[in-house]
């Protein structure tokens, strides 16, 4: 079990290495193959009518000049060892693993990104709880009531939960029941605070977010417990648990939603994986001020630390929810053995 | 939108190109619009469309309460002396005091410079090459250390290192007469400045200029010039917590988050005729969705939107048709032209005919479209000052028919004696990315087609529109861009600042970048050069009319519209005005109900 972590915990390294050379190479090496100067480049940090002067020194500062193995070899020092920046009348050390610096604010990222956690974290397991207790529940009262009017209902909304996009329903959200008309029951438009703060606030500020991303997920968890279900419910060992005697409840929650488990541990692992790494829209949609939204005014920014910064951690969080959905398989079904 | 600046190099040097400007800035009040009160007092205005454009809506004295904020961008830089946005010069006066400010009243006396650190307006010695500033007394910073001159100096000294603070514009650097080689306060520490700047005593600052510069005091009231503490500059990092010398202070700074304003205690009333400092304080959230930011605003929940640049399109629709919340609405007009340069350099475009044919012809109606009508685009315009600049005159040298659709029969006689009465074929470039831009061009391509002129659409990448394509003399004529689709805003209302950089043929340059690709008239340059000395503000400001005059005349530039915003007042605010110094509300005096 323990060589079986530190083996993907290897591999964890190596995948985001290669995501870092990936994600430069993006940012940094197409736009010169594209015959983009390094002061064409600078040009964007300095503003539109700059003069050639302090394209130059931006171009300078920011180390375009250097070859690019040079400039990443110096982002992944940067990572391991730390890095130095001047501030003008000082120099400060960003120890490791400093993720560089923006080009626009002049600020280290790591620290701009984990102050972020808390609030894409207070939204993606908020909303991961509502959608994975009201998905799976909706899908097994589906699969045994198959046919019903429940089931069609529950389907139908499941499939517009699957379509309607997240700036679709957060917006018509925000207007119901956020800016005071007509049923207020949250927070009016995007707010955050923090939970230690005040958690009460804390809560009254996401329900709406919470419950909008919730929806986005709850329909497809919906759908994939129901299929999962009737699919389980039909195997022989559940006739087996049936013909013992067992309660329908045991057999349906102890046999038939385990079985079922599997493939929704799998997708839940993932989701909440890629929503760590940050919830783009919902966060925009919201302002919510978490990763999903540094990244996104990252990219409108062109701030390319930044953008580095973000996916490193959006790729640090996937890796992550792998290996523990991974871990997790042994426990949910104790024919899987972890070596 | 962003206040930039490209400097020329021209035969009067680069002190005239100084106040020069880019993209955003002042506004003007639409003429005809009422209004008569003053900040700070007159009759409450009714709450209705344009209540707040020349007078003070909701007049209160009433302390109290937080006002809240948010911008859907992230502040470019609270520095300042790096910061280059309309709406952060607006707010900055709340933490910190230039030598000379704004009048802080509305419409268009707002664009009338009075004292703030200083006791004074400068005076200038040496045929203006020379500005002197006494300090007045008892002004201290946050923690109680009396405001000297050399803070002032040092202030200026560290806005210098364009490398440490990138954004910011250089009309200080260009016009001082810093020492051979000077890199700033950080680089050159041990440089003497005193051929820029002297501080004879800890009241009094003198500016020398390489050359002499009669509008100095524009200058003055840039950001630059508020007092900066040496032993607590920490360079780049400085904007975390800029040391107050204003009202207020800041209490909490999220870079990219927001930031909350408190009362600076150190602030001394006595000192400062100019701030009422009415609420507690201020809570601003920065990165916020634009949209988001309108809906809070009409839901009473949010204050202002800093930005100021006006509401977004989703909110336009909803707010003009519907009455109530449309009377809770401001719509200036901002010191931004969108207009068509029209290259003599180009046959037959270097016929005066021709070009007065194209002026004839066009439909400014469509133009007005393009940018997206009456109330999100613009007002037409007849000339090039926008209304709020100081010595804007109203005339329309080419009147394109009763109903602004064109005068086809005009510009066909024109056509007539510019020797191609059947019309020419010319390109017409604009920015491809600029969709607003494009259908300008679409609009002019439809309407000079009646009379005959036919005109291709040449898109170019914005990112060099000027320095490869439009404004590169000597591309534009060998591909035959006679029209190129243009806009032009000032950093301040000022005529030089409006003008010198689109009418000024010095700043064209072989190798391109300037935006001036079309006005080449000597007498023009001569006219600027005799503005930009005088000191005498009622002498100079008819100058400006004259100049604007003489580019119509010439028929170089095809005004299109003077740009419009629409700005929400937000519930509950007091003393909302409408400055054409920024271009937006003045955030200065504001208060709670």
């Amino acid at each position: 079990m323990v060589t079986y972590i530190i083996r993907r915990l290897i591999w964890g390294v190596v995948m985001l290495a290669i995501v870092s050379m990936i994600t430069f190479a993006i940012f940094f090496l197409v736009p010169r193959l594209a015959g983009a100067t390094s002061e064409s480049l600078a040009a964007r940090y300095v503003g539109r009518t700059a003069t050639a002067e302090q394209v130059k020194l931006a171009a300078e500062r920011l180390g375009f000049n250097d070859p690019l193995v040079v400039q990443y070899g110096r982002f992944a020092k940067g990572i391991v060892a730390g890095a130095d920046y001047s501030y003008g009348p000082t120099v400060e050390h960003c120890p490791a693993p400093c993720l560089g610096y923006s080009f626009l604010s002049r600020l280290p990222v790591w620290p701009d990104l984990l102050d972020r956690v808390p609030v894409t974290g207070s939204l993606a397991i908020g909303a991961a709880i509502i959608w994975l207790i009201a998905g799976v529940a909706t899908g097994v009262i589906s699969a045994l009531r198959r046919g019903s009017l429940f089931d069609r209902a529950a389907m139908s909304v499941a499939l517009a939960g699957v379509s309607l996009p997240i700036f679709f329903t957060g917006i018509v959200s925000l207007v119901l029941f956020s800016y005071g008309r007509p049923f207020a029951i949250t927070a009016p438009g995007g707010s955050y605070t923090p939970f230690l703060t005040n958690p009460a606030l804390w809560a009254y500020g996401l329900i709406l977010p919470w419950i909008t991303l919730a929806f986005l997920y709850a329909a497809g968890y919906a759908r994939l417990t129901r299929s999962g279900m009737l699919e389980t419910m039909n195997e022989d060992y559940i006739r087996t648990a049936r013909a013992k005697g067992l309660t329908e409840r045991v057999v349906v929650v102890k046999h038939g939603l385990r079985g079922a488990l599997t493939p929704i541990l799998t997708i839940f692992g993932l989701d909440l994986g890629l929503l760590m790494g940050g919830a783009v829209l919902t966060e925009s949609t919201f302002s919510l001020p978490g990763i999903g939204k540094y990244a996104i005014d990252a990219i409108v920014n062109q701030d390319l630390p930044k953008v580095m910064g973000v996916v490193l951690v959006a790729a640090f969080f996937v890796v992550l929810a792998n290996l523990l959905v991974d871990l997790l398989y042994a426990v949910v079904d104790p024919r899987v053995r972890l070596a | 939108m962003k206040r930039r600046t490209t400097l020329g190099v021209t035969a009067l040097g680069a002190v005239l190109a100084l106040g020069l400007s880019a993209c955003g800035g002042g506004g003007a009040a639409t003429p005809g619009q009422s209004g008569a009160a003053s900040a700070g007092g007159g009759d409450a205005a009714k709450a209705e469309f344009n209540a707040a454009l020349t007078q003070v809506f909701n007049p209160s004295d009433k302390k109290g309460g937080i006002i809240k904020l948010a911008n859907a961008g992230d502040w470019d830089s609270l520095d300042p002396g790096d910061t280059y946005y309309g709406y952060s010069w607006d707010f900055i006066r709340l933490y910190g005091r230039s030598l000379v400010m704004f009048k802080p009243a509305p419409g268009k006396e707002s664009a009338q410079l009075i004292p703030d650190l200083a006791e004074s307006l400068g005076v200038p010695s040496d045929n203006a090459k020379t500005w002197t500033y006494k300090l007045k007394q008892g002004v201290k910073f946050e923690d109680g250390t009396p405001i000297t001159s050399k803070d002032v100096k040092y202030g200026v000294e560290r806005s210098f290192d364009k490398e440490v603070f990138p954004d910011g514009y250089t009309y200080f650097n260009d016009t001082l007469d810093w020492p051979k080689g000077y890199k700033g306060a950080y680089k050159s520490k041990d440089a003497n400045t005193d051929s820029a700047i002297e501080t004879p005593d800890d009241q009094t600052i003198v500016f020398h200029l390489k050359q002499p510069y009669s509008g100095f005091d524009y200058f003055a009231q840039l950001p630059a010039t508020i007092p900066v503490p040496k032993d607590k500059d920490t360079g780049a990092k400085y904007k975390e917590h800029v040391i107050s010398s204003g009202p207020y202070k800041f209490d909490k700074n999220e870079i990219g988050k927001g930031f909350t304003l408190v009362r600076n205690e150190n602030w001394d009333p006595a000192t400062d005729p100019n701030r009422k400092a009415l609420p507690d304080g201020y809570e601003v959230t920065t990165n916020v969705n634009a949209d988001d930011i309108d809906n809070r605003l009409l839901s009473g929940d949010l204050h202002l939107d800093i930005a100021g640049t006006g509401a977004q399109p989703a909110t336009l629709g909803r707010v003009l048709t519907d009455p109530n919340l449309k009377a809770g609405t401001d719509n200036p007009t901002i010191t931004r032209l969108w207009y068509t340069s029209v290259n003599g350099n180009v046959k037959p475009l270097d016929n005066i005919e021709c070009r007065k044919a194209v002026q004839y012809a066009a439909d400014k109606v469509a133009y007005q479209t393009a940018y997206g009508g009456e109330f999100s685009g613009g007002q037409i315009a007849t000339s090039l000052l926008p209304p709020g600049i100081p010595g804007h005159e109203d005339f329309n040298l080419y009147p394109p028919g009763p109903d602004n659709h064109g005068d086809i029969a005009k510009a066909k006689e024109h056509l007539t004696a510019c020797g191609q009465p059947n019309g020419f074929e010319t390109n017409i470039s604009y920015r491809a990315e600029r969709p607003k831009e494009k259908a300008a061009a679409e609009a002019l391509q439809q309407s000079l087609a009646k009379a005959g002129i036919k005109l291709t659409l040449k898109p170019f990448p914005q990112a060099d529109y000027f320095a490869l394509y439009a404004g590169k003399p000597g591309y534009a004529k060998d591909n035959k861009i006679g029209l190129a689709v243009n806009g032009w805003g000032a950093d301040w209302p000022d005529g030089y600042g409006f003008l010198q950089q689109i009418v000024d043929s010095r700043v064209i340059r072989e190798t391109g970048g300037s935006s001036n690709v079309s006005v080449r008239d000597p007498e023009v340059d001569k006219l600027l050069d005799q503005a930009s000395l005088e000191t005498d503000v009622a002498k100079r400001e008819p100058m400006w009319a004259q100049i604007d005059r003489k580019v119509m005349e010439d028929a170089f530039i095809l005004p299109g519209i003077w740009a419009k915003s629409l700005l929400i007042r937000g519930k509950g605010l007091t003393n909302v005005y409408y400055s054409d110094a920024f271009g937006m509300y003045d955030y200065l005096n504001m208060g709670l109900q």
